[in-house]
């Protein structure tokens, strides 16, 4: 029985299956079928269409230039931003002839060579299908004027197009930077980063300051518009775009008033001071005199600009505050005078007669003289600092040996770059034995430590190092990078991402002996001390030193007959902070040629002080260009 | 001597479906020379992937079934550790949780799952031959379910359709009850709007654009407008090989893989197209003619799995291509480039090829 029922139900399954596949072999048909028909009216029916569209299947893909991100100071104050002007362009591809056109539009709207030059330029870089500028910022009558007359000119268009605009002009340009247009050099550059396509049809990229440091960051990232065009490469329409993302907001912890009235006090002195916020590392001004107007930049610097600035005696593109070196001369002297206390070299009480000379015992008698004539006479460590008693720091600098001060200053962060989110700082140099041996295969000798002990000799430090080691020195020796950019706001999200100040170390510093130093500094600036006319009736505690720097030319700089005199006088420094109680403010001030520190550095760092400290305006006041005419974005 | 050596090589060979597989690789180098833009590396790549997926189909060929019957729960419960280690481990490529990686090399179980899943439905309804009941398919049908799922979620929708598709066909030429059939129609159509929330916001869109093509003609509208204008303007004759401008001008995406077939039809016109389907029935026709006269359920059931998994692959493909399908990731079987895909379809056609040749020993 059971044989039988498997029997029949074998036999069922199979007819069953077979069955099944049959009806499956229909579908199968039945499916290819419908494709073939499909294909009979695509292939047949529509082939006209079709074959039409191939013909003119033209995808281009447009680049759309991002906004670039604002700078803004600390209280919202713009330092750079973009506004809408309108630009004529010309598309190539959809016109005869083209000197013609130009020929025909120099009629309308002013054309000058220089114009022509940039739009051949562009030109020749090969963007056929899109639009080229011939001529940026247009007036409303301009505009007008070929809006009226379009119709004669197909294949040309107004369009508004943003620019990168500096309202503060020279205020803060060394800080900010510029963007320009992007070189050969940029390219090489972009397209190893892997970046190139980012910038696409674009034209500008940053290139000092700010404005290339964060780069990435104000860049944005480029949109595309993905644009059909018939078989004249004319576009028919728009089929898709990818937004661009504009760049991120940068807010620095620069105040631009205060950089204003600091700029303003150097008057006609080239120069440079550096201020820091000492809880923070936040760089409150940086100022390196002359500056220049990065407005100038934008579009390219025309060669007459670019002579003046480049070839000028007072190098106005040089960032002083990170590139010059100076010896920091005096101003070296309180950092020398905490060394000697922390390693146990002096003592607060310890004093020595000064006839205004010291004698290198054992050293065949070498005389270092001491900027006094005939002398300090007794004097302590107190006294040595406020006096600025040279002979004082010979001894000590005698005593501490030079290995002992290039490892405890080094903690200062003289000798090495302080990290400042600004490109192009240089390193200045505290020296040390093995470093002579490397640089001159030469021993080092006592003569070249007791220069030292005074910041000369092979000395020397960036003014940013400068305000750098006072802010550490006012922050009870903790480290904090200096830093201009504060926050950078996302564009898309309005995310603030804040740079944080973190200690980067910390000197462990005897708290007394740091009083000691501060005390004495307090004394500069009071009667009786080197910057006491600049500190006079000062209402809060302000901590200074002054400086006098023998000359030594910055890098490049030429001999010119005229001004020898004037540039052959000394360079006058200031270190100070305010209050000393509780500092809100570090700074540096380096004035080239400025002779003594008390007289031309020491005034500039009291008006600062006054102003950041009191509100203190100081005369004459000059109104800094606010947000308001800007349409920004 | 050596013919006799060569008889035993192609003892197990399937003349009718090898010569129709060669000549439909042939094709394939053909077209795929043209695709890649005159490419001999390209080419050479391919007819390595053929050596080594032809190698695979005889092994296969020449394996008795009842072995592989064996292997067949195995196999089904290894894939599904595997899809489970990518749910779980593994690496994400392109958005994709696909792969799994075992350090030494990179694994798809998914493309297990497209052989494993009829193996195994093939076998447990042989078990149960001629007393199959509602509870067998039921708990076929979640056989099939619970891997489809896993690969949904990686997300893979084109695996995950040649996957259930296989199931289906194992369970409908098992017997699946019409009543059930209408039924199963019903609940699918009612759970429309569940998947609907399941899928991904591309996978969305490619269906939506499938209503519509023209509402995102660059976004996900483009493969399906630039292959159909592809397609139309080769006509009914074509353009002739390497004259298809769409395929030359880069206007056609993943013009060697997936959308290979509009390059073809560009150059080969709607005659091209004719030869080519004709081909691909000729292979179905014979899979279903070897199902047909198969020894047993298991083997029946899985001829025909095969076969018609291979037609899924061809028709979904070029319904992609040509417009009226969505764009879901499917070859073009034994043209597409590309090792996996070749590798799994000859498999197939090497144990349709085994089923046939092996019939008699299992009779006797």
């Amino acid at each position: 029985m059971n044989r039988t029922v498997e029997l029949r139900d074998h036999q069922r399954e199979l007819y069953y299956f077979q069955l099944r596949l049959a009806i499956v072999g229909g579908a199968v048909l039945c499916a290819f079928f419908v494709l073939l028909v499909r294909f009979f009216y695509v292939q047949v029916i529509q082939h006209e269409y079709y074959h039409t569209l191939a013909e003119q299947n033209r995808i281009f893909i447009v680049p759309v230039v991002p906004n670039r991100g604002l700078i803004l100071d600390r209280n919202g104050v713009v330092l750079a931003h973009n506004f809408a002007a309108y630009t004529l362009e010309i598309t190539p591809s959809l016109v005869g002839d083209l000197e013609q056109t130009i020929m025909d539009l120099s009629g309308l709207v002013e054309i000058t060579p220089k114009d022509r030059k940039r739009f051949q330029k562009l030109l020749e870089e090969g963007h056929d299908f899109a639009s080229i500028p011939i001529r940026t910022r247009l007036n409303d009558e301009e505009a007008a004027r070929f809006a009226v007359n379009n119709y004669r000119f197909p294949g040309v268009e107004i369009n508004a197009r943003l620019f990168r605009h500096y309202p503060n002009a020279e205020i803060a340009s060394h800080v900010v930077g510029y963007i320009g247009r992007i070189s050969d050099n940029d390219v090489d550059k972009l397209r190893n980063q892997g970046t190139a396509a980012n910038y696409s049809a674009s034209d500008y990229i940053g290139k000092v300051g700010l404005e290339q440091r964060y780069e990435t960051e104000l860049r944005g990232v480029t949109g595309y518009e993905h644009v059909e065009t018939d078989a004249n490469g004319k576009s028919v329409r728009t089929l898709r775009s990818i937004l661009p993302v504009s760049g991120n907001n940068l807010t620095l912890a620069l105040d631009a008033r205060l950089q204003q009235v600091a700029e303003q006090a150097f008057g006609e002195h080239r120069g440079s001071l550096v201020a820091i916020e000492p809880s923070t590392g936040g760089v409150l001004a940086l100022v390196s005199k002359p500056g220049f107007d990065p407005n100038l930049f934008v579009e390219g610097i025309d060669p007459q600009n670019w002579d003046a600035l480049n070839n000028s005696p007072d190098h106005p593109l040089n960032n002083r505050a990170l590139q010059g070196v100076y010896p920091p001369g005096s101003t070296f002297k309180p950092f020398m005078a905490l060394t000697g206390l922390e390693l146990g070299k002096r003592k607060p009480g310890f004093t020595i007669s000064d006839p205004g000379y010291f004698v290198l015992s054992g050293g065949g008698g070498h005389v270092y003289r001491d900027w006094k004539a005939g002398g300090h006479g007794m004097v302590d460590l107190h006294k040595a600092i406020v006096q600025s008693c040279d002979t004082y720091f010979y001894g000590l600098a005698q005593d501490l040996g030079i290995d002992a001060i290039h490892q405890f200053i080094g903690q200062f962060g003289f000798g090495k770059f302080t990290g400042i989110d600004i490109d192009g700082e240089v390193d200045g140099l505290l020296p040390s034995q093995e470093w002579k041996q490397k640089r001159f295969q030469q021993k080092w000798f006592v003569g070249d430590t007791i220069s030292i002990g005074v910041g000369q000799g092979y000395m020397l430090a960036t003014p940013l190092q400068l305000a750098f080691a006072t802010a550490i020195l006012a922050n009870d020796g903790r480290v904090f990078r200096p830093h201009v950019v504060r926050q950078i706001q996302d564009s898309q999200t309005d995310a603030i991402t804040i740079i944080e100040p973190q200690p980067r170390a910390e000197i462990p510093l005897s708290t007394e002996n740091v009083k000691r130093v501060r005390d004495a500094m307090i004394d500069v600036t009071r009667p009786g001390g080197t910057a006491a006319w600049a500190g006079l009736n000062a209402k809060y505690l302000f901590a200074g030193k002054t400086g006098t720097a023998q000359v030594i030319g910055m890098k490049g700089q030429k001999y010119e007959e005229s001004k020898v005199n004037e540039r052959h006088r000394d360079h006058a420094l200031f270190i100070a902070y305010a209050p000393a109680d509780d500092p809100k403010i570090a700074l540096a001030i380096l004035v080239e040629n400025g002779g003594h520190g008390a007289s031309t550095a020491a005034p500039i760092a009291r008006q600062v002080l006054d102003y950041y400290l009191l509100g203190k305006e100081p005369p004459p006041p000059k109104p800094i260009a606010k947000e308001e005419e800007q349409e920004n974005d | 001597m050596i013919n006799r050596l060569l008889a035993y090589l192609v003892k197990h060979i399937d003349r009718y479906l090898m010569g129709l597989v060669a000549a439909l690789l042939v094709m394939g180098l053909i077209t795929l020379f043209s695709a890649s833009g005159e490419s001999f590396e390209r080419v050479t790549g391919q007819i390595i992937n053929i050596c080594a997926a032809l190698t695979i189909m005889w092994i296969a060929a020449n394996v008795p079934l009842h072995y592989l019957s064996r292997i067949a729960l195995p196999l089904y419960v290894v894939g599904l550790v595997l899809l489970v280690g990518v749910a779980v481990a593994g690496e994400v490529v392109n958005g994709a949780r696909r792969w799994l990686n075992l350090g030494f090399t990179r694994i798809q179980p998914s493309e297990l799952m497209k052989i494993a899943v009829p193996l195994l439905l093939a076998w447990y309804f042989d078990r149960y031959e001629a007393i199959l009941k509602t509870r067998n398919f039921v708990l076929g049908a979640v056989l099939v379910i619970v891997p489809v799922l896993l690969i949904a979620r990686q997300p893979d929708l084109g695996t995950a359709l040649l996957v259930t598709a296989a199931g289906f066909y194992v369970l409908f030429l098992a017997g699946l009850s019409w009543k059930i059939l209408v039924g199963l129609g019903l609940v699918g159509g009612a759970s429309l709007p569940f998947l609907w929330s399941m899928l991904h916001d591309y996978q969305r869109q490619r269906v939506l654009t499938l209503l519509d093509p023209s509402q995102d003609p660059l976004g996900a509208g483009y493969h399906t407008i630039q292959s159909t204008i592809a397609l139309g303007s080769g006509g009914f004759f074509g353009k002739g090989w390497l004259n298809g401008t769409q395929a030359h001008l880069d206007f056609l995406p993943e013009r060697t893989t997936d959308f290979i077939f509009a390059v073809y039809a560009e150059e080969f016109g709607m005659v091209g197209n004719l030869v080519l389907m004709v081909l691909f029935l000729l292979v179905i026709g014979r899979g279903l003619v070897i199902a047909a006269n198969a020894p047993t359920l298991f083997t029946r059931l899985l001829a025909g799995a095969i076969t018609l998994t291979f037609f899924t692959y061809a028709f979904v493909n070029m319904g992609m291509v040509s417009g009226i399908l969505p764009v879901v990731g499917v070859p073009l079987p034994l043209i597409s480039y590309g090792g996996t895909s070749l590798v799994t379809i000859l498999f197939g056609i090497g144990l349709l090829m085994s089923i046939h040749t092996h019939r008699r020993l299992v009779q006797t």
